[in-house]
């Protein structure tokens, strides 16, 4: 009697489990992070609506995600040094390792197989198999002395993939770029430069994985490798922007993924300054500034290139705005509410999707008419990833 | 929520005077940190004010999600380095305060002047020494 109530009990939870899992696509379907509570959301870009809510995934208040080839796992990247996988269609995490001390982002391979993590504390990348989350290999930083006297690995950032199951990253304290190749997983091969530039505090690829752009915090200009040169070094552009400017005091980072191409033009954050930069993509020199509302946090380009939307640092980071890239002007400025924090395209580009911190919402926006079509509620929201990331080089 | 006192178009950096005195001038053989001890003295004998239930709150909030950005939400550090009770425990509080306010030179920390007062600082610096958790 035990055993069929056992075996009726079985079946009813497996029903149960099965139920709760999706039968569908994920192309239209995202996740938002709940920064506060440590959470995230499944989002349904087509029905404008929540999936799931997925709690348990540590501290979030810097996080960003990777998803798996396939559309289905989002691997998410905690400041607690949390790599989470979560099933996006069943709602679920399916594994959890605390892989260092405190994180701040992370890549998939090529083909899918690795998951690379930069960490702060301790500084180096660790690369993780992306089906169990089991370490691969563990590649320590330079060791530099931080201002307490101890001697420490250097904070590792700008962590992106690029073609040839090669990771690239740049090394906080340290000023280096380091190139490494996965080609086989038990022997990592690292290619490393130094002197790249002071305190590069984020970095870029280009979509076609071939040109890795560090952003300095410590100078002016920025560093650009060639990828497919790998025998030059990285050398220093728009070393002359802002030369004999006081920068303004930054109250946030600028961030470099998710930067703006549009044509033969760049759009990147100004440091320190209300300023998006454009740069020509052919030599990347400074082709000139527009001014913005405030120091810009993300500069991102629609996905056909003819709109780049900015948001903004504190204490600017109440309004978004919208530029446009044949006139290179500031067609449209949006209040959208304290803590606007992140953006995120639909897969073509005809919405947008906002954090709004504060206002504990999500906003969408409809990029044709630049006016709010929905908003969605979502506790303390930040980074916002579309499965569309899957298949794009270095996002 | 946070009221910000100070319009975007303002130049913020106007408002660091240890700005005024590193690049040079009378103050140029003083290491800052004896500027800063200077200026910590001068900010000790200001009043303490008290800090209404409100503007507290508000300020733990800016703890949380704006120092949180480079320090970490919980404060156990990022960009930035930790700021538990523990690490801050050799500073003096109204250093602690000094560099809430005027930032640190040469490191990615701003001056926080335009939108905390100075015994708002100090009221905030007292609670990171005892382990304040926003």
């Amino acid at each position: 009697m035990r055993a069929v109530l056992f075996l009726i009990s079985g079946l009813l939870l497996c029903g149960q489990s099965v139920a709760e899992c999706l039968t569908r696509g994920t192309g239209d379907l995202g996740i938002v992070i709940e920064r506060a509570a440590g959470s995230l959301q499944v989002l349904d870009t087509t029905a404008h609506a929540t999936l799931f809510r997925v709690e348990g995934l540590g501290d979030l208040s810097h996080a960003s995600a990777v998803y798996s080839r396939d559309g289905r796992y989002a691997f998410v990247f905690g400041r607690d040094g949390g790599l989470t996988k979560v099933d996006i269609l069943c709602g679920k995490i399916i594994n959890r390792v605390v892989q260092g001390g405190n994180s701040i982002g992370g890549a998939i391979s090529q083909n899918g197989q690795l998951i690379a993590v930069s960490n702060y504390d301790p500084g180096g990348v660790k690369i993780f198999s992306a089906n169990d989350l089991s370490l691969v290999a563990d590649i320590p930083a330079t060791q530099v002395t931080d201002r307490d006297g101890n001697l420490r690995g250097s904070k590792t950032v700008g962590l992106v993939d690029t073609t040839g199951q090669r990771f690239v990253v740049s090394l906080y304290d340290s000023g280096e770029a380091w190139v490494i190749d996965m080609h086989n997983p038990a022997s990592p091969q690292i290619q490393r430069y130094t002197g790249i530039g002071s305190l590069p505090y984020d970095a870029l690829i280009t979509p076609d994985g071939r040109y890795y752009i560090s952003g300095l915090f410590g100078q002016d200009g920025l560093a650009l490798l060639d990828l497919w040169h790998p025998e030059n070094p990285p050398r220093l552009i728009l070393e002359n922007y802002g030369h004999g400017e006081q920068k303004l005091p930054v109250y946030k980072m600028p961030h470099l993924e998710g930067w703006a191409i549009a044509g033969d033009r760049a759009f990147l954050p100004a440091v320190g300054r209300h300023e998006v930069l454009i740069v020509r993509r052919q030599d990347w020199m400074e082709s000139g500034r527009i001014k913005v509302h405030g120091q810009p946090v993300f500069v991102m380009a629609r996905p056909d290139g003819r709109q780049v939307w900015v948001n903004f640092a504190f204490p600017d980071n109440d309004t978004i705005q919208v530029i446009d890239t044949e006139t290179l002007t500031i067609v449209k400025t949006l209040q959208t509410g304290k803590g606007t924090l992140h953006m995120e395209f639909t897969p073509r580009g005809e919405e947008v999707w906002i954090s709004v911190r504060d206002l504990d919402e999500v906003q969408v926006y409809d990029t044709a008419t630049l006016s709010l079509i929905h908003r969605l509620p979502v506790d303390k929201p930040s980074g916002i990833f579309f499965t569309s990331r899957a298949h794009q080089t270095g996002l | 929520m946070i009221e910000i006192n100070v319009g975007s178009n303002i130049k913020l950096v106007n408002f660091n005077p240890l700005s005024l005195f590193i690049p040079g001038g009378i103050l140029k053989h003083s290491s800052p940190l004896a500027i800063l001890f200077a200026a910590a003295a001068a900010i000790s004998g200001a009043a303490q004010a008290q800090i209404a239930p409100d503007r507290q709150a508000e300020i733990l909030y800016l703890l949380k999600h704006d120092c949180g950005s480079c320090h970490g939400m919980r404060l156990e550090g990022g960009l930035g380095p930790a700021l538990t009770a523990e690490r801050l425990n050799a500073w003096e509080s109204d250093l602690l305060a000094m560099t809430i306010l005027y930032g640190r030179p040469g490191t990615p920390m701003p001056p926080w002047r335009p939108f905390l007062t100075d015994s708002e600082a100090r009221w905030l610096a007292a609670r990171l020494k005892e382990g304040i958790r926003p």
